[in-house]
């Protein structure tokens, strides 16, 4: 078995662009993510993270390079088994009608219904789970318009929890929380990690990629990223590079955190 | 599962109901022998009665609620699929077309109801195909944007047309028979008419039916429900048509039946929340109590036949109105 058929998802020479003249925004992307770990990507605005997302859930495809998923390519999955195999969680997300929360979460069972079907009361069940998991369990029936951004965020974690998933794509998940909420969705991200969920998330906080991520890409805008374990990669040369300023790994009272200045 | 479920599932039983009783006591309303109720043994006895009531009141009544399900049901789902609360089941083209269909039927065909009626259906779905072919083609926005503008723009085209043939129509014969068809009214439904639009309405009725809960998913942005399972495009392309196609063969028998598809859809969102699980089936049935009532009042309040549209059209403004001003009603959930 070679090592992209043992991996979760796995990226082989990846590349991808929005448009044929220009040069493309993924960049012979390479990397292995195996089961029940937590992969960060890590870089500057506009290096293709969220176009990264898009393609490992099948939503775009490569210009060339194979995205496989446990060894099948995830374009050749069918539409409800790539809903119980992946589930997304966007940065924000256009609300125009006021669903209530737990109308909203419940959507995440969709993929689990047979066709044309409604959910049922146990699918309710998870849903209303989902939202504790949250922290958003009395606002099941709040309208999710008159909810802030971050509940939002939340809230949209919640759908993607309620989808089961076997592998968790998350934009930017801390992008409108606040410090409370920062925490509790790193220990959620510990207790789905705990439970054999696997993780790939877009962060620009180095805080929260040090407290959860197991393995870390590197996306530089017209380089190949680089990819490898966290402490290999997340480093005070690499990120100098990345951001073009110097930045300094330093430990604190026995974590690491990065410091810039 | 909850309170809301419950409570969504009382009121489609009581509208349900209302719809019945209304039906019921609509066949006794008439200006026969004298306006108002006829009493039901008159109604046995009197020949002339039973045939007036049998034979021109049902049909008319069946397809008025069809109409107003129809419409309720259309305008639900564009909204909901357009993510805008503005948007009524002609806008894609559609009411325009059939206008232009008719009175193209009307100035050229010879104005026989079949051939009216055909026409009417045909140029309604060239319009969709229009506005769905240019939306393809737009280069810039969304996919909602653009149709919505291709929709606008066909629109236009077509009622450009109209405004010429009615330039050019004889005024004396086939105009008057043009600004009633615009006006929209069901007094010329016979049995035949609504039969021969009946299985197409259903049908696209039956499937709106059947996606209920699954249309909740095509609110949502193009990539999140990809990421649900769902084809947003096919599944939307599908919705379109199964709402079109009945709107489409509605209007032919109608004429211009304006603001039910989209008023409804409102009331219904009020009384069913959003989830289309319940405020789809909510918006057919309102839609079809409020077409018959506005039908009973165009075909008995006056000795006249007060076009249907005018009625339809001044209730559901001032309704729509009252919606937005009432304060209470702007909040939708009690804290």
């Amino acid at each position: 078995m070679t090592a992209s058929e043992a991996a979760l998802l796995a990226f082989h020479d990846v590349s991808f662009g929005y448009y044929r003249r220009r040069p493309p925004v993924l960049w012979d992307a390479t990397f292995h993510l195996h089961a029940g770990r937590i992969l960060a990507v890590v870089g500057p605005n506009g290096a293709g993270k969220s176009t990264l997302l898009g393609l490992a859930l099948g939503w775009l495809s490569p210009w060339s390079g194979q995205i496989t998923l446990s060894g099948r390519p995830v374009r050749t999955l069918s539409r409800s088994e790539r809903g119980r195999w992946l589930a997304l969680v966007p940065q924000t997300e256009h609300m125009p009608f006021d669903y209530r929360a737990v109308e909203y979460v419940l959507m995440g069972r969709a993929p689990h219904l047979p066709p044309l079907a409604a959910p049922s009361g146990a699918d309710y069940e998870i849903a209303l789970r989902a939202l504790e998991q949250v922290g958003l369990v009395d606002f099941a029936d709040r309208p999710v318009t008159q909810m802030s951004g971050g509940e939002r965020q939340l809230l949209l974690l919640a759908r993607a929890l309620t989808q089961q998933p076997r592998l968790l794509l998350l934009d930017e998940p801390t992008a409108h929380l606040d410090l409370h909420n920062k925490l509790r969705l790193i220990q959620i991200m510990r207790q789905l990690r705990a439970q054999g969920v696997t993780m790939l998330m877009t962060n620009h906080e180095p805080d929260v990629v040090l407290a959860v991520a197991d393995d870390a890409l590197l996306m530089e805008t017209g380089r190949p990223p680089l990819f490898g374990p966290l402490d290999a990669v997340f480093t005070e040369a690499a990120l100098s590079r990345l951001y073009h300023l110097p930045v300094r790994v330093v430990e604190v009272e026995g974590r690491k955190r990065v410091l810039w200045t | 599962m909850d309170i809301h479920h419950a409570r969504c599932a009382r009121w489609l039983l009581i509208l349900s109901a209302a719809l019945v009783v209304a039906f019921s006591v609509s066949l006794l309303l008439g200006r026969y022998p004298a306006p108002g109720l006829i009493a039901p043994q008159l109604l046995a006895q009197d020949d002339l009665a039973f045939r007036l009531a049998f034979n021109l009141r049902l049909p008319r009544m069946m397809a008025a609620v069809l109409l107003g399900v129809t419409l309720g049901a259309a305008g639900a789902v564009f909204q909901v699929l357009f993510g805008n609360p503005l948007v009524e089941p002609g806008f894609l083209g559609v009411s325009q077309g059939a206008a232009f269909g008719a009175a193209f039927a009307i100035v050229f065909l010879g104005a026989t109801a079949v051939v009216t009626q055909a026409s009417a259906v045909l140029f309604a779905l060239a319009g969709l195909t229009l506005s769905y072919g240019t939306a393809r083609l737009l280069r810039y926005g969304g996919w909602t944007l653009r149709l919505v503008l291709a929709g606008i723009a066909v629109s236009a085209l077509f009622s450009a047309g109209v405004g010429l043939l009615k330039y050019i129509a004889d005024p004396l014969t086939q105009l008057p028979e043009i600004t009633f068809w615009l006006l929209g009214g069901l007094a010329a439904v016979t049995w035949n008419k609504l039969l021969s639009v009946a299985p197409t309405a259903l049908l696209g009725l039956g499937v709106l039916t059947l996606f209920r809960w699954r249309l909740n998913l095509l609110s949502l942005g193009e990539q999140t429900a990809f990421s649900l399972g769902a084809a947003p495009g096919r599944e939307r392309l599908a919705l379109i048509v199964a709402a079109v196609l009945p709107t489409a063969v509605m209007i032919s028998i109608s004429g211009m039946v304006s603001w039910v598809g989209l008023i409804v859809p409102h009331l219904a969102r009020r009384l069913f929340q959003t989830d289309t699980r319940y405020s789809l089936p909510g918006a057919m049935l309102l839609g079809g109590l409020f077409t018959l009532l506005c039908d009973n009042a165009a075909r008995s309040l006056l000795a006249g036949e007060i076009p249907l549209g005018i009625l339809t059209a001044l209730i559901g403004a001032a309704a729509f109105l009252g919606l937005m001003i009432w304060p209470q009603t702007r909040l939708n959930f009690k804290p």
